[in-house]
Formats: structure tokens, C-alpha cells, sequence
């Protein structure tokens, strides 16, 4: 049986990397006593694929794994096993059946992901090596200087591949952005506020929330460090449309729940 | 609960790996720091990937951690990139699961397994902000973290630099009570068995095994406490707990030619001599509940389990086989349920097998076949075996939990000739190796590795020509016994050697050391040798620093006088010695001339046998006449047989525990001499008084053993 297993990472866990993830997982599994179908071949793994890698340094509300069991088993005991030796910050929220083949892998099917990034104040330089405070160029006016810079037809930014670096237009990856929070009225407290991002996610159409901040800042003559927002990630999308009429519904909305013989313990709302 | 970091975000987003500083490892013990007494703090003075792979802090801190009295938290080394940030801002250190400052703890335990990590603990000190030197922390409470280091040796304390345990006559300050100052530090583990070169840094050592008496040591401390005792007046107390070292009470005096003249206690009271403590039967001893999971990727990344502990081999030239004496072994029952709680705890995807020498437990088989059966091959767990002797069976096992192909089998000789192997009482031939070998090539091996030791009593050029020689017949063997269609290309055999480095409480304690140049030349008789091999091609070798081993030697059996050079050292930014990177050897050499500390005198000189060593004092067991008795056979070239053979009466039995007993009966295996008068200055090396009895001029280990029968 394939599974969805879904997760929230906070708190401590957000300096814990992707690799590191990964090695925690497998280990959780054997600690819930979890049977998992390992790979064929001379080193043998376990068969498991992480949706969408996770930068150092953010939060997430929704983190994907799907995962080949050998036993059947209820999503709510899957849940609830993985939770009880699950540290501060890591919680399993979700775990559901899914079609096995690649097209159906959350990393296959990623196409969009959603943020939360809010600004740190006061605004600080990153390094504390530096020492410097940085000028705050963040007034109140950014957020709709935000809004405002979003308007234009194409956003060409430079994105650093592995080997290359190539310019590219950001714009139809932006999906959705918006700001929730303290009003621009407020004086002070309207700097603050979060703003919600709904970029591409995935192989070919990934961009981090980073790099549009960091274009914005660039292109507006504003301070920019990596250290300037808090990122949560929200949600990670399948598009079951197309680039004319998207259709995004979410990971865990794709996957079958599994009754079990004992619902009542589940995450389900029992 | 959220936990506030100590460090704030973005400098743990700057430094390396800022998974070493958060504590949040699962099975990390989080407590409410209201609801305890005693906070403990347990210090690796290494790299966090080190020192989360030692399994000693792991049972202590389990152990101490079932106490509902006690949270025992860790710390580990910052690593060079932090230490600079905290130095800078003055950030104190911090145990890693409350993220509170070591200052304010009742505890920091320090484990000492190796003497290159000297200067990491005063990092770990200066870094807390707590006084460099015992003597002060019985009147200062602290100092700004990392200040210490800046301090240009003159100034505040003076007083104990120049007499580092003065006891503080001299000093005008008013003494602290119990917890108003700094942690208790206290130290244990294998360098601890010559804590004189870091005493002036420690309040107490620990002297054997930690299972023993920490209960009753944290039992003091919260009483004293309570009744609000001064902190000397808990340490005077503390002294008197069999295995508890406190240095501050003890004062060596010495010879005109510095060597040591007598070491006795300052007090009345205090005990003229410390006895190793020792697990009696490890069946009924602590062990690890709930295993350490790191996030990151740690030098011992599976779970550990303990066999045994102890050998009965009785190498001359290793310590832990003599300290560890006498060997006691866990049964099978107790490890299957060992091995089933490690491994259901902890989720580790591999299980190592851990003990001096893994073959010489009476049940490895049933074990092995026991993990195999339920862990290897339906769970596909990794089962790795350390330190099997290469036979038959082994070759059997590990066909059965490796891959061939990738692995390689270790041979460790030890000496080149048979001459050096019975010199170092290696109860390995040339046979055996070549058996061992064969069998391996035949089962599809073509690695091999092989370990040596160079610079060992009485070796000679033609031993270490040896060594290259046992190599080439190795590599000959290969293309001898695996036929030309089953090869796979040629077959590699990697001669390492190390320079051995003599240390207290071993039959070699006795042996000279030499100059980093002569162990270089040693090094390149066995390379040319190498090199003009026949099947040269087929062999790698490698030798380790010259200069280390030299280093390592002075802190092996220095004295309370060469703690002032490690501290100049220190100042120097001697920093992770143990690590090639950040390891000077001139900062040594400043700080050893600055404080006129002869290396000549610590590790060329040849040392009397009447000479009173300054680990005298400890008990390991082992009988100083026994180990003299050793270092006379060890020059006459005789083998003594190990402990399963024959008992050769060292001593150890007088811990009425293991290997020393016959296992049906539980009577003593005693073959005592009698009669035999070693000029052993009992004088300043009296036991504790009600501990054994022993008169004068006779072997205290022996005489104990005829008491025990």
C-alpha cells in the first residue's frame, strides 16, 4: 500500500535540513514499527519520496512523504504511531492511500506551493559577525509597493541553477499574493502583517519565496538578507488543470482516506 | 513546550551544522527545571558528532536521568566557527536541552578519553565563565564567558597560578557556599586514571566505572546543599567517597631531579589512596532505555550495544585492557533484550557490537545468529562487528552481514615480528594472520587492512622492516591462493601504523619515548621497505603525526606541573588538538618553554622502577609489582597466557567480579604469589584504610586474593 504521510515542522526543527529529514523519517517508521517495502538490488532502501524539499531556516504546515508499507493500515494508526516518539516541532497530521506509479508521486505532481512570510522587526542585519543594524528601508509604503511592483507584465529575475545561471520571468509563477493582518493605518504596526504567496513549486517551475522577496527588494532599492522574513509553508498543490485554467488542489486531498477498524483514535475528526 | 534558544536565529543560521547546538534529539530527556534539585550537565570536550557517539555519557545520562531529583543535560565543544561568535559576544555556553548557561548548573561532568582534547576543556570552562582553576572557585563566583583566554596570566589570580592548589590560605575573599558559585567539575573516564595534568582544573574526578557511586555523590551534594555547607566543606566530604578523587586535598612534593618524591593528602581524613570502582555484574546494571537519535549524521551513527567489558588479553601497551580488568561479560539473555530495546527505542538502521575484543565473549554465536535471524534478515537492520579476531567463524558471520566485496577485513599485529608481538604479549603469529587471510581471500575478500605500532620498547630497524615484509607475504598469499579468473584486479593491503605512546597503569609505563624526527625515520624505514617490495603495487601506507604522539605522551604521564603548560597553551589558542586542521605544534612548544616544562624530562627520560609515578595513588587493580613484572618479561621477549588460560594474579580479583571467578562455584582462580617482596613505596601509596587488607611489603592485589578464597 502507498501512502501520504502529512507533517507540520516548527519551532526547533526548522534548522534541521532535508537530508537530515529523511534520515529521521525512516527512523521514525521503525520506531512506530511501521514495515516499509525496501528496494531491490545490493543496498537496499527504503521506498519512500519526500514531495517537496524544505530550505533550512522555514516552517511548514504541510510537509509530504509517500511511503510503500507492507501491512495495510488504518491513516489514523499510521498517525498516531509516527507521533508518539515524533520530537518537539515535527507533528503528523494526515496519512492516506494513494495510486503507486510515478505520475502519481507528490514530487511528480507538486505544482504549486503556498507561504506566509512575515517581517522580523526589529530589522536586523543577518550576520552578527557584520554587527551593523541594518537601515530600515521596510517603511510602512513596502506593501503596496509590493502589490504595485506585482502589476507588471513579466518580473525578469536571475535564478542560480546547480551548474548555470539564467534569467528568468517570475511573473506567471507568482499565483496568488495578498496581505492579511494589521492595517496600513496603524502607523507603526502595519509594517508588520503577513503576506500570503502562492508560487510554482515543483521540478521544472520551483521558485522560493527568497527569490521573489529578494527581486522586490533589489528592484525597489531595499535591504535584502536571507535572515529578513519568517516563511512558513502552508500548503503544496497538484494542478489538475492547465497554464490556462489552473486546477490546484492540495496533496493530502488527492489521497484516499483509510478507515480503519477504529476510527475513533483518528485525525479524521473521529 | 517551546524551548527559547540560547543562540539567537541568525547566527545559528550562520555557523556550521546548527543542528550541534539545539538539544532536540529524539530521547533528549526535557524536565521542568522546578521540579528538580541537582541539574547536571555532561561534557564530550570534542565536536558534537564525536562525542554524540560515546556510549559512556549515554548510560550516565539515562541513569541520572531516572532519578526524579535530577535533569542531566549535555554539552559538546563549539566548533571553531561559534567559539569565535560567543568569544565576541560574550555568549555564555549553554547546556543544549534547556539552553540555560552552564554556570548556573550544579554539575559539569567532564569525560576525558583522550588527552588531545586537554585544551577543549578549558574552552568549555572559559567559555561558561567559570574559574579556570579549582582553587578559585572556592571564593569566585565567575567571569565574563571567554575572558579567561584574553587574561594575560597575571592579575586577579596570580595566587593560583603560581600555586594552583594552594587551598586558598593566601586569599582574602570570603569562601562560597554550595551553589552560590560555579558548577562542581568533575571528570572521569580512561584519562582519569592520571588526572594529576588537568587537576588543577578539577573540583573531583570520578575513578572507574560511573554506575557505581554518582547516586551517592548527587545524594551528598543535595544534603550539603540543604544544610548550606561551604563548597570546600562538600568537597572535603565528597573526598572521602570510595573512587572519588578530589585534588585539592593532595600535595606531591619532588625531588631534586623532578621526580616525584611523595603525594599524600593535606588533611587528616582524606584517603591516602583512591580504588577504581567497578560494575560487579554488568547483568544488573543500568543500561540505555532510550537512546540519543541525532538529526545529523554523527561519527557512530547506529546504536551501540555493550558485550562486555574489560579483556582478557593483557597486551603490554594497552591501557584499557589493564583498567578495565577484570573482564565481565553480559549474558545472552541480557543482550537479546538489550539489543530488542536499543533498537525499538531508537529506530537505528544498523547495530554495533562493542567490547575491547568481541571474540572472547563466550555467546557471540547465539547472539549473532539471534540479531541475524530477527533484525538482519527480515528488517534488513546492518549488524557491524569490531573487533573479531579473523577465523573461521567470523569470516562466517560477516560473509553473512556485509558485502564482500566493499568491505575490508582488519588485521591489527600490532609488532611486524614475532619477536614484537611477544614483546607487546600480542598473542598473534604469522600463521594465524596468513590463516586468517587465506580463508578471507578464499571467501571473496580482497581488502586488507593492517595496524601497527611504531617506536615500542626494544623494537629494532629489522622489526619495522617487518612489517612490510608480513605484507608482501600477505599480498603473495592473494595471487597464490585466488586464481587469475577470479580476481577482481589486484588486491589491496593498507598498512597503518601509529606511534605508540606509553601510558599509566600498563606494563609499558616503564618505556622511553622518542623525538618526532627519530619516529619520522621509523616511518620511512617501513615506507622504503614498502617500496621495494615485490608486489609494492598492491600495498598503501600511511603513519600518523610525529608531533601529536609526542604531545600525547606528555599528557599521558605528565604531572600536576604540566597543567600549567596546557593552560599557556590554551591562552595561545590551542584549540580541537585531536583535529589535524586546527593542531599547532608551536603553540606547544611556546607554552612548554614559557613554562619550563622539559618534554625531555615526561617522555625520554628512562624512568626508575623504584620511581614514584604521580597515578600511584590511584587503585586500578592491577598491581604495580605485576606490571613491573610484565615490563621484565616484555624485555626478556616471554608471553603471558590471558586470563582464560591462566591467572597471572594481577590484582584484579580483589573486585570479587568476573573472569577472576569460576563461573560454576563463583570461587576465586588464584595462583597468588607469595612471598614476593616488590620495593614498591608503600609509603605513599597505602590503601584506604577498611577497603582490603594488605600488609606492607607484600602485593596488595595478591594478598587480597588469598583474603578473598
Amino acid at each position: 500500500m502507498r501512502v501520504r504521510v502529512k507533517y507540520s515542522k516548527q519551532g526547533l526543527m526548522k534548522f534541521i535540513g532535508h537530508l537530515d529529514m529523511m534520515r529521521y523519517f525512516q527512523k521514525a517508521l521503525r520506531r512506530a514499527g511501521i514495515d516499509v517495502v525496501y528496494t531491490e538490488g545490493l543496498s537496499p532502501h527504503m521506498s519512500m519520496s519526500f514531495a517537496l524539499p524544505l530550505g533550512v531556516g522555514m516552517t511548514s504546515d504541510s510537509e509530504y512523504v509517500d511511503v510503500d508499507l507492507v501491512r495495510d493500515l488504518p491513516g489514523s494508526e499510521i498517525v498516531r504511531r509516527l507521533n508518539i516518539s515524533a520530537p518537539e516541532g515535527i507533528h503528523f497530521t494526515d496519512a492516506r492511500r494513494i495510486q503507486t506509479g510515478k505520475a502519481h508521486k507528490g514530487m511528480t505532481l507538486a505544482a504549486r506551493a503556498d507561504y506566509t512570510l512575515r517581517l522580523k522587526r526589529p530589522v536586523r542585519a543577518a550576520s552578527c559577525a557584520s554587527g551593523i543594524l541594518m537601515e530600515d528601508t521596510w517603511t510602512i509604503s513596502w506593501k503596496q509597493e509590493f502589490l504595485d511592483w506585482l502589476k507588471q507584465p513579466q518580473i525578469l529575475v536571475m535564478k542560480k541553477g546547480k551548474k548555470t545561471e539564467k534569467e528568468i520571468d517570475i511573473r506567471p509563477l507568482i499565483y496568488e499574493a495578498y496581505f492579511t493582518g494589521p492595517d496600513a493605518a496603524q502607523g507603526e504596526e502595519s509594517q508588520g502583517g503577513d503576506l500570503h504567496l502562492g508560487l510554482g513549486a515543483g521540478l521544472d517551475r520551483n521558485i522560493r519565496p527568497e527569490l521573489v522577496m529578494q527581486a522586490f527588494a533589489e528592484q525597489t532599492g531595499r535591504t535584502y538578507d536571507p535572515f529578513l522574513f519568517e516563511i512558513n509553508r502552508d500548503e503544496v498543490y497538484a494542478d489538475k488543470g492547465n497554464d490556462a485554467a489552473h486546477d490546484f488542489i492540495s496533496l493530502i486531498d488527492l489521497g484516499e482516506i483509510i478507515a480503519g477498524d477504529n476510527p475513533a483514535s483518528g485525525v479524521f475528526g473521529g | 513546550m517551546e524551548t527559547r534558544l540560547a543562540l539567537p536565529e541568525e547566527i545559528l543560521l550562520s555557523v556550521e551544522k546548527p543542528e550541534r547546538y539545539l538539544g532536540n534529539e529524539v530521547n533528549a530527556v526535557h524536565k521542568d527545571p522546578a521540579h528538580v534539585q541537582i541539574r547536571f550537565v555532561m561534557c564530550f570536550p570534542d565536536v558534537y558528532e564525536i562525542g554524540m557517539s560515546h556510549l559512556g555519557i549515554q548510560i550516565l545520562y539515562d541513569m541520572f536521568n531516572a532519578r526524579p531529583d535530577t535533569w542531566c543535560e549535555r554539552v559538546y565543544s563549539p566548533w571553531t566557527d561559534l567559539d569565535k561568535i560567543m568569544r565576541k559576544e560574550r555568549i555564555p555556553l549553554f547546556a543544549l536541552e534547556s539552553q540555560q548557561p552552564v554556570r548556573n548548573f550544579d554539575f559539569l561532568g567532564i569525560t576525558l578519553q583522550y588527552e588531545l582534547c586537554y585544551v577543549n576543556i578549558l574552552q568549555i570552562l572559559d567559555l561558561s565563565g567559570i574559574p579556570l582553576h579549582a582553587a578559585d572557585r572556592l571564593y569566585k563566583k565567575g567571569y565574563e564567558p571567554g575572558s579567561q583566554r584574553e587574561q594575560d596570566g597575571s592579575g586577579t589570580d596570580s595566587v593560583s597560578r603560581t600555586n594552583p592548589l594552594s587551598g586558598g590560605k593566601m586569599e582574602p575573599e570570603k569562601e562560597l557556599l554550595l551553589g552560590e558559585g560555579a558548577p562542581i567539575v568533575i571528570g572521569g573516564g580512561p584519562c582519569a586514571y592520571n588526572p594529576e595534568p588537568i587537576a588543577a582544573f578539577f573540583d573531583l574526578f570520578y575513578i572507574g566505572e560511573g554506575e557505581t557511586v554518582y547516586d551517592e555523590l548527587l545524594d551528598l551534594y543535595r544534603s550539603c546543599k540543604e544544610k548550606g555547607v561551604s563548597r570546600k566543606e562538600f568537597l572535603r566530604r565528597a573526598a572521602s567517597i570510595e573512587g572519588i578523587y578530589c585534588p585539592m586535598f593532595y600535595h606531591p612534593s619532588y625531588h631534586e631531579d623532578g621526580t616525584l618524591k611523595s603525594f599524600s593528602p593535606a588533611e587528616e581524613g582524606i584517603p591516602r589512596r583512591i580504588k577504581k570502582q567497578v560494575v560487579k555484574d554488568l547483568n544488573l546494571s543500568p543500561f540505555i532505555t532510550k537512546p540519543l537519535v541525532p538529526f545529523m549524521q554523527v561519527t557512530q551513527d547506529r546504536v551501540v550495544l555493550e558485550v562486555q567489558r574489560g579483556c582478557i588479553r593483557g597486551c603490554r601497551f594497552c591501557q584499557a585492557g589493564m583498567i578495565y580488568r577484570p573482564t565481565r561479560t553480559k549474558s545472552l539473555e541480557t543482550l537479546k533484550r538489550e539489543a530488542d530495546q536499543l533498537l525499538a527505542a531508537s529506530g537505528q538502521e544498523e547495530i554495533s557490537l562493542s567490547s575491547l575484543s568481541t571474540s572472547d565473549h563466550p555467546e557471540l554465536e547465539g547472539l549473532v545468529t539471534y540479531l541475524i535471524e530477527q533484525y538482519g534478515r527480515t528488517k534488513n537492520i546492518n549488524i557491524s562487528l569490531p573487533s573479531l579476531r579473523i577465523d573461521a567463524f567470523s569470516l562466517d558471520v560477516m560473509s553473512k552481514v556485509q558485502d564482500v566485496k566493499k568491505s575490508s577485513l582488519t588485521f591489527a599485529p600490532e609488532g611486524g615480528s614475532q619477536r614484537m608481538r611477544n614483546v607487546i604479549n600480542k598473542g598473534l603469529t604469522e600463521e594465524d594472520i596468513l590463516r586468517g587471510a587465506e580463508q578471507a581471500f578464499l571467501g571473496g575478500w580482497s581488502k586488507v587492512k593492517l595496524y601497527f605500532m611504531l617506536g615500542q620498547p626494544t623494537e629494532t630497524e629489522e622489526d619495522r622492516r617487518q612489517i612490510a615484509r608480513l605484507a608482501e607475504k600477505i599480498a603473495e598469499l592473494y595471487y597464490d591462493t585466488v586464481p587469475k579468473e577470479k580476481r577482481s584486479g589486484r588486491c589491496m593491503i593498507t598498512i597503518s601504523t601509529s606511534f605508540f605512546v606509553p601510558k599509566p597503569f600498563t606494563p609499558f609505563q616503564w618505556a622511553t619515548m622518542f623525538t618526532p624526527e627519530d619516529y619520522l625515520t621509523f616511518a620511512h624505514t617501513v615506507n622504503e621497505e614498502v617500496k621495494a617490495s615485490l608486489n609494492h603495487k598492491s600495498m598503501r601506507y600511511n603513519w600518523h603525526e610525529a608531533y601529536v604522539t609526542v604531545l600525547e605522551g606528555l599528557l599521558a604521564r605528565g604531572d600536576r606541573r604540566v597543567s600549567a603548560a596546557i593552560e599557556s597553551a590554551y591562552r595561545k589558542g590551542a584549540l580541537f588538538d585531536a583535529w589535524t586542521e586546527h593542531w599547532d605544534w608551536k603553540r606547544w612548544t611556546e607554552a612548554m618553554e614559557e613554562t619550563g616544562t622539559d618534554l625531555f624530562f615526561y617522555t625520554r627520560r628512562q624512568r626508575g622502577e623504584e620511581e614514584l609515578f604521580p597515578w600511584d595513588f590511584i587503585d586500578a587493580g592491577p598491581s604495580k609489582g605485576f606490571l613491573l613484572d610484565e615490563w621484565h618479561k616484555a624485555l626478556e621477549e616471554q608471553v603471558t597466557p590471558n586470563c582464560h588460560l591462566k591467572c597471572s594474579s594481577c590484582g584484579a580479583a580483589k573486585f570479587g567480579c568476573g573472569v577472576c571467578f569460576n563461573q560454576e562455584d563463583g570461587r576465586p582462580l588464584l595462583r597468588a604469589k607469595t612471598g614476593q617482596v616488590y620495593h614498591y613505596p608503600v609509603e605513599s601509596c597505602n590503601p584506604v584504610p577498611g577497603a582490603w587488607k594488605a600488609e606492607p611489603g607484600q602485593i596488595p592485589g595478591a594478598q587480597n586474593q588469598e583474603h578473598g578464597s
